[in-house]
């Protein structure tokens, strides 16, 4: 067939909400985008290990303690399923943990922000995981079969790290004085970071209509972003806390929230690789790298060993 | 009571152990050689908070007869080095993946053998405690067994690595089995399935058992390695910093 009617037929199983799998046909950009998008999806998930797990050996009980365990442990999983996905468009783990290293390969800019007091945890919890959440939901619909495939598992699990977030900050909006200060101090800090995770407005946003007519985005940024924030108003009442916008006013004729403007050079500055913690998380996945290099070498060395002593043994 | 003191003493023992090996183990979560022992690690450093976490409410209960404020958190967040009763090669820095996975075989052969007898005992928390664990223990003696003979026979780097890992652990190992006053099961008598199980595992792993190392003792009995205090300052920080707060 003619590169001409392959690209039609595969926009006809797109319109008709025909999943693409990896055997089948796609044109080369709906593979890079995918590839880029999950594997940056991948990769966020292990960088943000980093922010929480700095948490888990000072987690102020032990219930907290193991509930943070298990989220970070949920991460890796999930870093687990979506190379996987990213694989089946033919570049292997290891290129792709290459290119988060050297840098070719971004991850969310979010984990670029230090953690700084427990109610760090919480707020990481329910707004950079609501955020995250938003976009994944509409995810579960992506057009990339792998990728849909890998979001539903992934959604179980943030639902519960969203609410386990909100809980957190529950209790410590609801405690000492101290507490109370932490638990505002982290919502204020995180609120404009989690609203930039949605990514740059529609009209800067250079992917944002090929994307969505090959279905791998269902809603653009600002839709997303606006959810996000009619979503956050309203939840933030039962915490009795504020979001540190002076902007943010319900609109009654739009039924939604207004509110106010994002920093756009904080963020591309961050997106740039000048946030507080870039250098810190690119060198700490580096570090774990190389120093599991000879972890590696032995296993591989092993599992050859074995391989011909069966071999000899079957001779 | 002396025989409550004891059996508070020896379920603080096997709570503190749990706890502190899984503070250590938690400093390998995100940082780990690859994703998916990353999560395994992870896992066994689970599986031992949940350990900890039975055998402290447990120890609360015993305590509540004549104090109300004792907790599962109390217990764990304010106490100090000299009461904290876990063994000494728990508290030990993690080092290299060959000294973590090392440590962690050692222990959990302890710790099975140990569950298996817990099992048999007239103390019925123990007995449930003991029985929910071992099946959690009995994959943690697998996976170890499993990396200790890959790092063992491995690459030349590995097997030095995880020999150097042996000269510094293996003098903790003798505290398993030299019981405290308080220890309601006889540890002494573990020692010969112990070695057997280690040397079974070793001689696969091309490793030797080191002979006529001194054995250290003293956590059992709150004398500790001078790690100890900076364990429990990062653990007990919030605890300590804003006492009676609710988290």
């Amino acid at each position: 067939m003619e590169i001409y009617n392959l690209e039609k037929a595969f926009q006809e199983k797109i319109d008709k909400e025909i999943k693409i799998e990896p055997k089948d046909w796609m044109p080369e950009a709906y593979r890079k985008t995918n590839l880029r998008q999950i594997s940056q999806h991948a990769h966020s998930e292990i960088v943000g290990m980093l922010p929480e797990g700095n948490w888990i050996s000072r987690a102020p009980s032990l219930k907290r303690k193991a509930i943070l365990i298990a989220k970070v442990q949920d991460e890796a999983g999930h870093g687990l399923y979506l190379y996987s996905s990213a694989e089946t468009l033919g570049t292997s783990r290891e290129q792709m943990i290459d290119d988060l290293h050297s840098g070719k390969a971004k991850y969310s800019s979010i984990f670029n922000y230090p953690t700084l007091t427990w109610a760090d945890m919480g707020a990481v919890g329910w707004l950079v995981d609501g955020a995250a959440i938003l976009n994944q939901v509409m995810l579960c619909r992506t057009s990339y079969g792998p990728y849909a495939r890998a979001m539903v598992r992934i959604c179980k699990e943030e639902s519960f790290h969203q609410r386990q977030g909100f809980d957190a900050l529950l209790v410590l909006s609801k405690g000492t004085e101290e507490q109370k200060a932490m638990c505002q101090d982290a919502i204020n800090r995180w609120w404009w970071p989690s609203l930039m995770m949605f990514g740059p407005k529609d009209s800067e946003s250079t992917n944002s209509d090929q994307s969505m007519k090959w279905k791998i985005k269902r809603k653009t940024n600002d839709e997303l972003r606006q959810n996000f924030v009619d979503m956050i108003a309203e939840q933030i009442k039962l915490l009795g806390m504020t979001l540190p916008d002076p902007d943010l006013k319900w609109n009654e004729a739009k039924k939604q929230y207004d509110f106010g403007e994002i920093n756009w050079d904080e963020f591309w500055n961050v997106v740039k690789g000048n946030g507080p913690c870039n250098k810190q998380r690119i060198a700490a996945r580096r570090k774990a790298h190389e120093e599991g290099e000879w972890v590696r070498a032995a296993a591989l060395a092993y599992a050859e060993k074995k391989q011909l002593r069966t071999k000899a043994k079957v001779a | 009571m002396p025989h409550t003191k004891n059996a508070l003493s020896f379920t603080l023992h096997l709570a503190d152990t749990a706890l502190i090996l899984a503070q250590r183990n938690g400093e390998w979560c995100a940082h780990g050689p690859i994703l998916e022992q990353d999560i395994a690690i992870t896992n066994i450093t689970l599986d031992l908070i949940g350990q900890a976490r039975n055998f402290y409410q447990y120890a609360a209960r015993l305590h509540e007869a004549n104090e109300n404020a004792v907790t599962e958190d109390s217990l764990a967040y304010l106490r100090t080095e000299g009461q904290f009763k876990n063994l000494l090669i728990c508290e030990l820095p993690n080092g290299d993946w060959a000294q973590t996975i090392l440590r962690q075989f050692f222990f959990s052969t302890f710790q099975m053998l140990l569950f298996e007898k817990m099992k048999q005992s007239n103390n019925t928390q123990w007995v449930a405690i003991a029985e929910k664990s071992i099946k959690e223990t009995h994959y943690h003696v697998k996976w170890s067994s499993e990396w200790v003979i890959r790092l063992g026979d491995g690459t030349t780097e590995s097997h030095d690595r995880i020999t150097k890992a042996l000269d510094t652990l293996w003098m903790y190992t003798g505290e398993f089995f030299i019981p405290a006053s308080y220890e309601m099961i006889e540890v002494t008598a573990l020692k010969n399935e112990w070695m057997n199980k280690v040397k079974e595992v070793f001689d696969e792993a091309t490793l030797t058992i080191p002979e006529n190392v001194f054995m250290q003792t003293g956590g059992k009995n709150g004398v500790h390695t001078e790690n100890l205090g900076f364990v429990l300052t990062e653990l007990q920080y919030l605890q300590r910093v804003f006492p009676g707060a609710e988290w």
